[in-house]
């Protein structure tokens, strides 16, 4: 190869590596291999006999199973988990756009999943309207953040905590009038109210007839690439990028920014309430009166988003890619590892991901180093 | 009503603690988000410090020992934070939130592997102390003084010392409140903020193993702190930053904390026959409602959260 064809491919390279997508997913892709290393080494450390098996079981997931059909049902049973983590990355990603730290979510999630399942137990409602009823609850859960935040400038995140732990005492206080006498879980949808199930439109059929499988799989990825048009292509979206990048200089040029603010709190409360219904009317799982923590799904939300790079279609990736580890981690074997590594694996991915923006400054001023080296050169 | 003092003296010492930390990592200028994960470690040490430890040790032995464990456990875990946080530029509310998942995540990982290694069928995350935590309490009368309590108290003298009395506390306020003008006459900032996440580290860490043998003799880590890191930071506000302020905020809400343990042994609130979630709930309920009050006019470090860069004007 010449000089001056290697000079041709070098800067292909470089600029190809100077596009902020191809950096955000180089970036996420360290993130998760320095995770999974390190999920690794903390196998090692518990058990080192049956750490190589452990952290392939977490990576293998649903294809342990030997026949096909059997991982078709299994990774039907990972996306009907997948899908609410996505309107939960979503919600925070919405609110991250605005510079609002949405840790809520996890909140706005837990009283999405306590209107929905009211209304379908307690009120035998068909599920659009529970699902109705989750959003509403969820977005109007997300509005005492955002006037909080806007007007008595209450640190969202410290709020948002705060409201967790009031949904959860009161949804286990509404939920507890329609549990099972002998459980503390709630009734199951299938035998009270089958109307309160998301319609599969045939889809259970593609997953070896995974009844789990709902039409909220395709909706979460659809509500996904709306979001990404809302962002990028109108004056809403705009709005709410500018707020979150120079609140002062939004509010000059005549934003109304403490709209803004709770609208998107609003917006970002409805996607994790509508998450939760997405979970809860599946018929997956039933709700616990009795859980005394706040269900993981909405932080874990927060490991999708950022490491989805925050663009609502790389987050489809990232949560699939998180549900995947956290459903893996589950088949462990519980004799010898805990299942939480999975947690873990995650926790390690968030707090990396706290770099990613320093590793692209530090990308970004090797590549023009280089190229004022080389534009010297050639002097 | 020996019981609810008793109570509301323990929770408001967690209280005390952790807010002073978050105090501290804040006057420098770094907000603590992940005080609650920084709790979290320092239980977990000084938990196995109690499962393992020889309980026919002298009382004051045994005190010290958790005492010790838990500040490094929380100081070393708070580095974490530091590092990402000052030396990375990272935003700290990232960083703290995923110090709080790590905390719960590798707390719940460590108990659990204890006890399978101990007993393969024992997979619960629960670790406990029933005996070596005997030596942390006296019985004087009905009332069991912890010597936590001590702690709190010693601490929150020493921070009002040291942040209004010492060449240090000043440096360190100085960095939160305008770091430029800190460096501008030879205060490395770098530094100093490293300081003040460490002792946050400390404070937070004391704070998590108070929290956990408050009343119980074991703890099921699954369930981390219980948002306790965030009621502190409410403390903290509501305190305005300053230490003494702080006291007398935890004294009130580690008062409802309270209620929430006590409320069955009165007659008249047993008798309201209140559902228990809503004393759950009060803690929270309440700080909400103080924070709606107290943050509109806040006295917050004027350059917390923002990371320092030596050459931005």
């Amino acid at each position: 190869m010449s000089a001056e064809n290697k000079g041709a491919v070098a800067k292909e390279k470089e600029s190809l590596l100077a596009k902020p997508a191809v950096q955000s997913i180089l970036a996420s892709l360290l993130c998760i291999i320095v995770g999974l290393f390190i999920g690794y080494i903390a196998l090692l450390f518990i058990n080192a006999k049956g750490a190589n098996e452990a952290i392939v079981t977490i990576i293998k997931n649903y294809f342990t199973y030997p026949t096909k059909a059997a991982a078709l049902k299994y990774c039907g049973n990972t996306l009907v988990k997948a899908a609410p983590l996505l309107m939960c990355a979503l919600s925070i990603q919405f609110c991250y756009q605005a510079g609002l730290f949405n840790i809520g979510a996890a909140g706005q999630y837990v009283v999405g999943a306590g209107a929905s399942l009211f209304c379908a137990l307690k009120l035998g409602l068909p599920w659009f309207v529970c699902l109705l009823a989750a959003l509403v609850a969820g977005g109007v859960y997300g509005v005492i953040v955002g006037v909080l935040k806007a007007y008595l400038n209450v640190n969202e995140v410290i709020s948002g905590i705060m409201l967790n732990w009031i949904g959860l005492y009161t949804v286990n206080m509404a939920l507890s009038s329609v549990k099972e006498s002998s459980s503390p879980y709630t009734l199951s949808l299938a035998s009270t109210n089958e109307a309160a199930l998301l319609p599969s439109l045939g889809l259970e059929k593609l997953f070896s007839n995974n009844k789990y499988v709902t039409v909220a799989i395709p909706l979460a990825v659809i509500i996904a690439i709306l979001l990404k048009v809302v962002l990028s292509m109108t004056v809403f979206g705009y709005e709410i990028k500018a707020t979150g990048i120079a609140k002062d200089a939004a509010k000059y040029s005549g934003m109304k920014e403490k709209r803004n603010v709770i609208l998107t709190l609003f917006i970002g409360g409805a996607l994790a309430g509508i998450g939760a219904a997405f979970f809860f009317l599946s018929g997956y799982e039933q709700w616990s009166v009795t859980q005394s923590s706040v269900p993981g799904m909405g932080f874990n939300g927060i490991a999708a988003t950022f490491l989805g790079g925050l663009d609502p279609i790389g987050t489809i990736f990232a949560s699939y890619f998180i549900e995947h580890i956290t459903s893996g981690g589950s088949y462990l074997d519980k004799n010898a590892y805990p299942s939480q590594i999975s947690d873990f694996i995650s926790a390690i991915i968030i707090y990396l991901c706290g770099f990613v923006l320093f590793f692209k400054f530090f990308l970004n001023s090797r590549i023009r180093n280089k190229k004022n080296n080389a534009e010297g050169g050639n002097k | 009503m020996v019981l609810l003092l008793q109570y509301t003296l323990l929770f408001a010492s967690v209280l005390i603690l952790v807010a002073l930390g978050g105090c501290f990592s804040e006057h420098s200028g770094v907000i603590n988000l992940g005080l609650e994960g920084i709790m979290v470690m320092g239980a977990l040490g000084g938990a196995l410090t109690l499962k393992y430890i020889d309980s026919s040790l002298p009382a004051i032995v045994i005190v010290l020992a958790v005492l010790a464990i838990s500040i490094l456990c929380g100081a070393v875990y708070s580095t974490l934070l530091a590092f990402a946080c000052i030396n990375f530029k990272a935003d700290q509310t990232l960083v703290g939130t995923a110090l709080n998942l790590l905390a719960a995540a590798a707390a719940t990982v460590i108990a659990k592997s204890i006890n399978i290694i101990e007993d393969p069928n024992n997979v619960s995350s629960t670790v406990q102390y029933v005996e070596a935590k005997k030596a942390l309490v006296v019985n004087l009368g009905k009332f069991q003084f912890n010597w936590f309590m001590l702690v709190a108290f010693i601490a929150l003298v020493c921070a009002y010392v040291i942040l209004y009395k010492t060449r240090f506390g000043l440096r360190l306020m100085a960095c939160g409140e305008h770091p430029q003008a800190a460096d501008s006459v030879g205060i490395n900032v770098y530094t100093m903020r490293w300081a003040g996440v460490l002792i946050s580290g400390m404070l937070a860490g004391v704070g998590g193993i108070v929290y956990i043998t408050a009343g119980v003799s074991e703890w099921k880590f699954e369930n981390g702190v219980a948002g306790f890191g965030f009621l502190a930071l409410a403390v903290m506000i509501f305190g305005q930053w300053k230490p003494v302020n702080i006291g007398l905020a935890a004294l009130l809400f580690g008062f409802f904390r309270a209620l929430s343990n006590v409320y069955s042994g009165f007659d008249f609130l047993a008798a309201l026959n209140i559902p228990g979630s809503v004393y759950n709930m009060m803690p929270y309920i309440i700080s909400l409602i103080v924070l709606a009050f107290t943050s509109a006019n806040s006295r917050a470090p004027k350059a917390e959260g923002i990371p320092y860069d030596k050459g931005s004007r």
